[in-house]
C-alpha cells in the first residue's frame, strides 16, 4: 500500500514536471509548425516559444508565469485500499509545490477576489474522480492557464443541427478567439452527454497526445476537417498571422437526450502542459510523455 | 539603433521614437517597464479620475500586461517567469488609461480591439507583442525588480517596476500610424474568401 507521504511526493513531482517541461508530442508539433511557417513574424513567435521551453527545463522554472489552475483526473479502482484521504493529499501536494517550485498564487474567491495564497480552496485544485474496477490508480493532470480557459464555450445546439453545424460552430469559435488563447492551440471538443458532461469530455480530451485521432473513424474525420479549416483561418502563432492556428483537434462524445445537442469547446494554449502517473506495485510511477 | 533587424530602444519612450516604429518591426527594450493588469488599471483610473497622484510618473513609460511569478530573496525579489497576459481584457479602459497616464508603449499578447488600436494610434502609443507563455525567456531579460507598488492587490496583480535589458524581440503589432497586424490578418482572410 502506498503511504500518504509517497503519494504526495509523486503528485508534487508530477506537477513540477508538467509546469517545467512540455510533452514530446507537443514539442514535436511546435517544431513542425515552425518548418511550415513562411512569415518571419510567425516563425519568430515559434522560435521564442521553443527557446523558452529550453530555458524552463534547464532552469527548472515554470514555462509560463500563468502556472494555471490544476485539474486532476483520477481513475480509482474500487478494490484499491488507501489509508489516507486522496483529495486532501492532493491539496497538500499543491500547497507544498506552490511554495517549493514555486507556482504563482492564482486561486481567488470568485466574488471578493481575495487570493487564497496557496492555489487551493473550495473546489481547487479540481479533482475529477472516476471509479473503475480492480485495484488500479491512475492520475492525469492538466495545467490550465486563464488565457485559454476564458475561451471555453458551451453551446446547446438544436438537436437536428448535425455534423456540419457542429464543425462550423467549432471553427467559428476558433476564429472568434483569434490570438487570445495563445495559438497554436489544442482544441478539445465534447459532443453530447449533458451540459456538464460535454464540458468534461472537452476538457478530458486535452489529455490525449497529439497525433492520436479518435478511434471512431467518423469522429477522426471531423477532427481532421476542423483542424484543416482552422489552419486556413490565417490566425497563426499568437494571432499575428500564419499557417498554424491549431496543433490538434480532439473530439470525445457521449450519448445525449433526444431533444438536445450539447457542444462544449475547451482550448489549451501552445504550452499544453500535462502529466500522468499510475500505481504499479504500490508505487506511483510518473509517465513522461 | 537598428542592429540585426532589431530596433533597440531605451525607456521611457518619446513620441518621436514611437512614431518612428512601423507594424512588423522587431524591437528590444532596455530600461524600466512597469507591469499592470486588471486591478492596477482599475486603481490607476480611480486615482486619475479623483485627481490623486499616482505613486510614480508614467509619462513615456512602457506598460507590460503581465502578472509575474516571483520569488522572495534576501535582498528583495527575483522574477522567475514573466510572460504577457491577455491584453484584450483591458480593452474597455485601455484608451482612457493611456490618455490619462501618458504611457507610450504597451507590451502584451493577443492584441487589442480594433477600436482601441485606432485610439492608441491617435494617442501616439504602440502595442508590442511578445509570445504568451514565454515566461522563462522573458524573465532572462529582467535584471532586477526596482520597486513594487500596491502589493496588497496580490503579487500577480501588483505594479512591478522591472529593470530590463534587451527585452525582446518584441513585434510592433499596432503602430502609431493606424496599422494593426491583427486586423491586417483578419482583412487578408476576408479578401481570400
Amino acid at each position: 500500500m502506498i503511504s500518504e507521504r509517497d503519494f504526495r511526493g509523486a503528485v508534487e513531482e508530477m506537477i513540477r514536471l508538467a509546469e517545467t517541461k512540455l510533452p514530446s508530442d507537443v514539442v514535436a508539433a511546435l517544431k513542425r509548425s515552425m518548418e511550415r511557417e513562411e512569415s518571419p513574424i510567425a516563425r519568430k513567435q515559434l522560435e521564442l516559444m521553443l527557446e523558452n521551453l529550453e530555458i524552463a527545463e534547464f532552469e527548472n522554472v515554470p514555462i509560463c508565469q500563468d502556472t494555471g489552475i490544476l485539474i486532476f483526473f483520477v481513475e480509482r479502482g474500487t478494490d484499491l485500499d488507501l489509508n489516507f484521504d486522496m483529495t486532501s493529499a492532493i491539496h497538500r501536494a499543491v500547497q507544498d509545490v506552490t511554495r517549493s517550485l514555486p507556482l504563482r498564487s492564482n486561486v481567488v474567491d470568485p466574488v471578493s477576489r481575495t487570493d487564497t495564497g496557496n492555489n487551493t480552496g473550495d473546489g481547487q485544485p479540481v479533482v475529477h474522480t472516476e471509479l473503475i474496477p480492480g485495484e488500479e490508480l491512475k492520475l492525469a493532470l492538466l495545467v490550465k492557464g486563464a488565457g485559454s480557459e476564458n475561451w471555453s464555450r458551451l453551446y446547446m445546439l438544436r438537436p437536428t443541427a448535425g455534423r456540419e453545424e457542429i464543425e462550423r460552430t467549432v471553427i467559428r469559435t476558433i476564429e472568434e478567439a483569434g490570438g487570445q488563447p495563445c495559438p497554436p492551440t489544442v482544441v478539445g471538443v465534447g459532443i453530447g452527454g449533458s451540459a456538464d458532461l460535454a464540458c468534461l469530455l472537452a476538457k478530458r480530451s486535452l489529455l490525449r497526445p497529439l497525433g492520436e485521432p479518435n478511434e471512431n473513424e467518423r469522429l477522426a474525420k471531423m477532427e481532421r476537417r476542423i483542424l484543416e479549416a482552422a489552419n486556413e483561418l490565417g490566425i497563426g502563432p499568437m494571432g499575428l498571422g500564419g499557417k498554424t492556428t491549431v496543433l490538434g483537434v480532439h473530439i470525445e462524445k457521449a450519448d445525449c437526450h433526444t431533444a438536445s445537442l450539447p457542444l462544449a469547446i475547451s482550448f489549451q494554449c501552445w504550452a499544453a502542459r500535462r502529466a500522468s502517473a499510475s500505481l504499479i506495485d504500490g508505487e506511483l510511477h510518473l509517465e513522461v510523455p | 539603433m537598428n542592429a540585426g533587424g532589431i530596433v533597440r530602444l531605451k525607456t521611457p519612450l518619446t513620441e518621436r521614437e514611437v512614431r518612428g516604429l512601423r507594424a512588423g518591426d522587431f524591437v528590444s527594450l532596455t530600461g524600466d517597464v512597469v507591469t499592470a493588469r486588471d486591478k492596477v488599471y482599475a486603481k490607476t483610473l480611480d486615482y486619475a479620475r479623483a485627481k490623486r497622484h499616482l505613486p510614480l510618473d508614467l509619462t513615456g513609460a512602457v506598460v507590460y500586461h503581465c502578472g509575474p511569478l516571483v520569488r522572495r530573496t534576501s535582498g528583495g525579489w527575483k522574477v522567475l517567469s514573466a510572460g504577457p497576459t491577455t491584453s484584450a481584457r483591458l480593452d474597455d479602459v485601455q484608451a482612457e488609461f493611456v490618455r490619462r497616464t501618458g504611457v507610450r508603449g504597451l507590451i502584451g499578447k493577443g492584441g487589442v480591439g480594433a477600436q482601441v488600436a485606432e485610439e492608441l494610434s491617435r494617442l501616439g502609443c504602440v502595442y508590442f507583442a511578445f509570445p504568451g507563455g514565454a515566461g522563462a525567456l522573458a524573465a532572462r531579460s529582467i535584471k532586477s525588480v526596482k520597486h513594487v507598488y500596491w502589493k496588497e492587490l496580490g503579487l500577480a496583480e501588483a505594479l512591478w517596476v522591472l529593470r530590463v535589458e534587451d527585452f525582446g524581440p518584441l513585434v510592433v503589432a499596432v503602430d502609431a500610424h493606424g496599422k494593426n497586424l491583427y486586423r491586417q490578418m483578419l482583412q487578408s482572410r476576408q479578401r481570400s474568401r
